[in-house]
């Protein structure tokens, strides 16, 4: 008995091992709470910078589209409705777009090679960064489009969405840059949804003589629904907040027009155009705009994440 | 007996030959314009390139016909990111061990990775105007305003949600039995995360953080007015506190700049910067590829 106490005792930790183990636990408790503090701290600071300007305009900030820094008159309105209206649009074009690729590489059209090819192929593009596509929009796109616009003008000039005539940078532009964005986006999560559908699902449905076709739209799509449906909104968040190559080619104009061959604004690109040279209120203006981007960003986030949990995949 | 026979009339045939011309249409209408981008941009920065790129100051726009070169921002890119690795690899996989080692499911964690991915999910720009309130218009750090320093922490905050979540799942992938093996040899929790589990998730961890950076590095937003840019060499230490040039800020700048000598640097800028993520990113998936194939063993 004596004798295995000794042991025991032997084979204690030392009280400084079993201090370094509960340092070290708790610096991983503090570092994993950093994410917290950060958009804790994110969402404060935006708020409390761009309290001046709310309690100034309050909510008639979100749908007067003056901005005017010698007035010092304030409005976002056209930054807001250019936001909405470029990341729906330009996810309207993306979603047949990428989710049609997608179906393209899971299906067995053409061998496992090619699919696997087109598939990292197109994950890749998602590395490019965005300010190198404004580039590319700004001297290729640009010019390449500039007759169609000239002929979209010219012949449904009675729809409002073009009535202006084009002149260089415009908000169409913007919307084609965000579907070549977009695009690897929903489709490597479209297809990662479809490739997890599983094929007992496929075969009972050929089974039961469905066609190729039936099957991917009764059986296939509506199983991959929730996971294409969280890649699209990932893909509307990301929409909202991209700067650069909207920045870049939309023209940079807060004259508010209905017409997408017109210049327009988004807040991000509003941002990135005033933020460094802002002072005073519009500074403040500024943080509100943010904020309101923001709130924007997250509740389509949030939303996207609730989806998964919500609707994920039960088989 | 006729009816056991494919025929091509059927309406469900016609469906389908119609749905699947469709399909293949629309891979091509998504897939064209993103090879002819890569390609052009490839030729067109390309095409650029020459020694003194690497050397030479930029030439502030206008005054001549000669654009000079990136060796500022090509270092100040190098440098910003690594600032921000600097910040964000440590605090994200600290955070991580936590989530996948400590955490048991409970309400913090949840909340956590929750966070993780809102924050993953916040625009660019947005850390950027986070950054320039908390730091630059405080004149925070030792009085600068616009700095380097400023631009690297603006670029950790995109890069902690992919390091916290890459070392989250990637020591989730570690089998159990390791853990057990080890705290059953009477090691320590700590030693077995640090000599077990974290060396055994390695190389997941090691891609996954490989391709934020790679993702960081060509990030605008953040640093247009948190670093600015620099059209002067980068000398010392010092310069960390000033103004800092970084190729992503100079292809926004000199893009919108008349001239053509200063847009060919743009181009110039956008291959090397393309051409160095491509191949992070080429290698990383070649590396990850590998890993999976031996792991199974």
């Amino acid at each position: 008995m004596e004798e295995k106490l000794t042991l025991f005792k032997n084979r204690k930790r030392f009280g400084i091992e079993k201090n370094i183990d509960i340092i070290f636990k708790n610096t991983a408790l503090v570092l994993s709470s950093f994410v917290a503090i950060i958009l804790l701290g994110i969402i404060l600071v935006v708020f409390f910078q761009s309290f001046e300007s709310f309690s100034r305009y309050g909510l008639k900030f979100l749908v007067t589209s003056e901005w005017n820094p010698v007035k010092d008159e304030y409005g976002a309105f056209t930054a807001i409705y250019g936001t909405l209206v470029t990341s729906f649009l330009s996810l309207l074009i993306t979603i047949p777009l990428g989710v049609g690729t997608a179906i393209f590489i899971t299906e067995d059209f053409v061998p496992k090679v090619f699919r696997e090819i087109i598939g990292s192929f197109v994950e890749l593009l998602a590395a490019i960064p965005s300010v190198v596509l404004g580039l590319w929009a700004i001297f290729v796109m640009e010019p390449f489009f500039r007759a169609f616009f000239v002929f979209l003008h010219n012949f449904f000039g009675w729809i409002p969405l073009f009535s202006t005539e084009p002149t260089g940078r415009n908000s169409l532009l913007a919307i084609l840059i965000l579907v070549v964005m977009l695009l690897p986006i929903v489709t490597s999560i479209a297809r990662d949804s479809l490739n997890q559908v599983p094929k007992k699902l496929r075969n009972a449905a050929y089974g039961i003589g469905a066609s190729r076709w039936k099957t991917i739209f009764s059986v296939i799509l509506p199983a991959a629904l929730s996971g294409i449906m969280a890649g699209v909104l990932l893909a509307l968040g990301r929409a909202m907040g991209e700067t650069m190559a909207v920045t870049m080619i939309i023209g940079n104009s807060n004259a508010f027009s209905w017409s997408l061959l017109s210049p327009g604004y988004t807040i991000s690109s509003m941002l990135a155009n005033q933020f460094g040279e802002a002072d005073g209120s519009q500074v403040s203006s500024l943080f509100y705009a943010a904020f309101v981007l923001m709130i924007l960003s997250l509740v389509v986030n949030i939303f996207a994440q609730w989806l998964v949990k919500k609707f994920s995949l039960k088989y | 007996m006729n009816s056991l026979y494919y025929q091509k009339r059927l309406s469900r045939n016609i469906g389908d030959k119609f749905f699947t011309s469709l399909s293949v249409i629309f891979a091509l209408i998504a897939i064209l314009p993103l090879i002819f981008l890569v390609t052009y941009i490839l030729y067109k920065g390309g095409s650029q390139i020459t020694p003194e790129l690497f050397t030479l100051e930029p030439n502030p726009p206008g005054d001549d016909l000669d654009a000079g070169g990136i060796n500022p921002a090509l270092i100040g890119t190098l440098i910003i990111t690594a600032i921000a690795s600097i910040i964000a690899i440590p605090v994200g996989v600290g955070g991580g061990i936590y989530l996948a080692e400590y955490s048991k499911g409970g309400a913090f964690s949840r909340f956590i990775r929750f966070g993780v991915n809102v924050l993953a999910g916040v625009p660019s720009i947005i850390a950027g105007v986070f950054i320039y309130a908390l730091i630059v218009s405080t004149k925070i750090l030792f009085g600068s305003m616009y700095s380097g320093l400023a631009g690297g922490m603006a670029l950790s905050i995109l890069m902690l949600p992919t390091v916290i979540k890459t070392t989250d799942e990637g020591l989730k992938l570690v089998p159990n039995e390791l853990r057990y093996a080890s705290l059953g040899v009477g090691a320590s929790m700590y030693t077995t995360i640090l000599k077990v589990t974290l060396p055994s998730a390695f190389r997941s961890i090691a891609t996954g953080v490989v391709l934020g950076i790679a993702r960081a590095a060509g990030e605008t937003a953040p640093l247009i007015f948190t670093a600015l840019f620099s059209y002067y060499y980068i000398t010392g230490f010092g310069d960390l506190f000033y103004e800092m040039g970084s190729l992503a800020v100079l292809i926004y700048n000199f893009a919108l700049e008349p001239y053509d000598a200063q847009n060919k640097l743009a181009w110039a800028a956008s291959f090397i910067l393309v051409l160095s993520i491509l191949s992070v990113n080429i290698f990383s998936r070649i590396l990850a590829a590998f890993t999976e194939k031996t792991k199974r063993v």
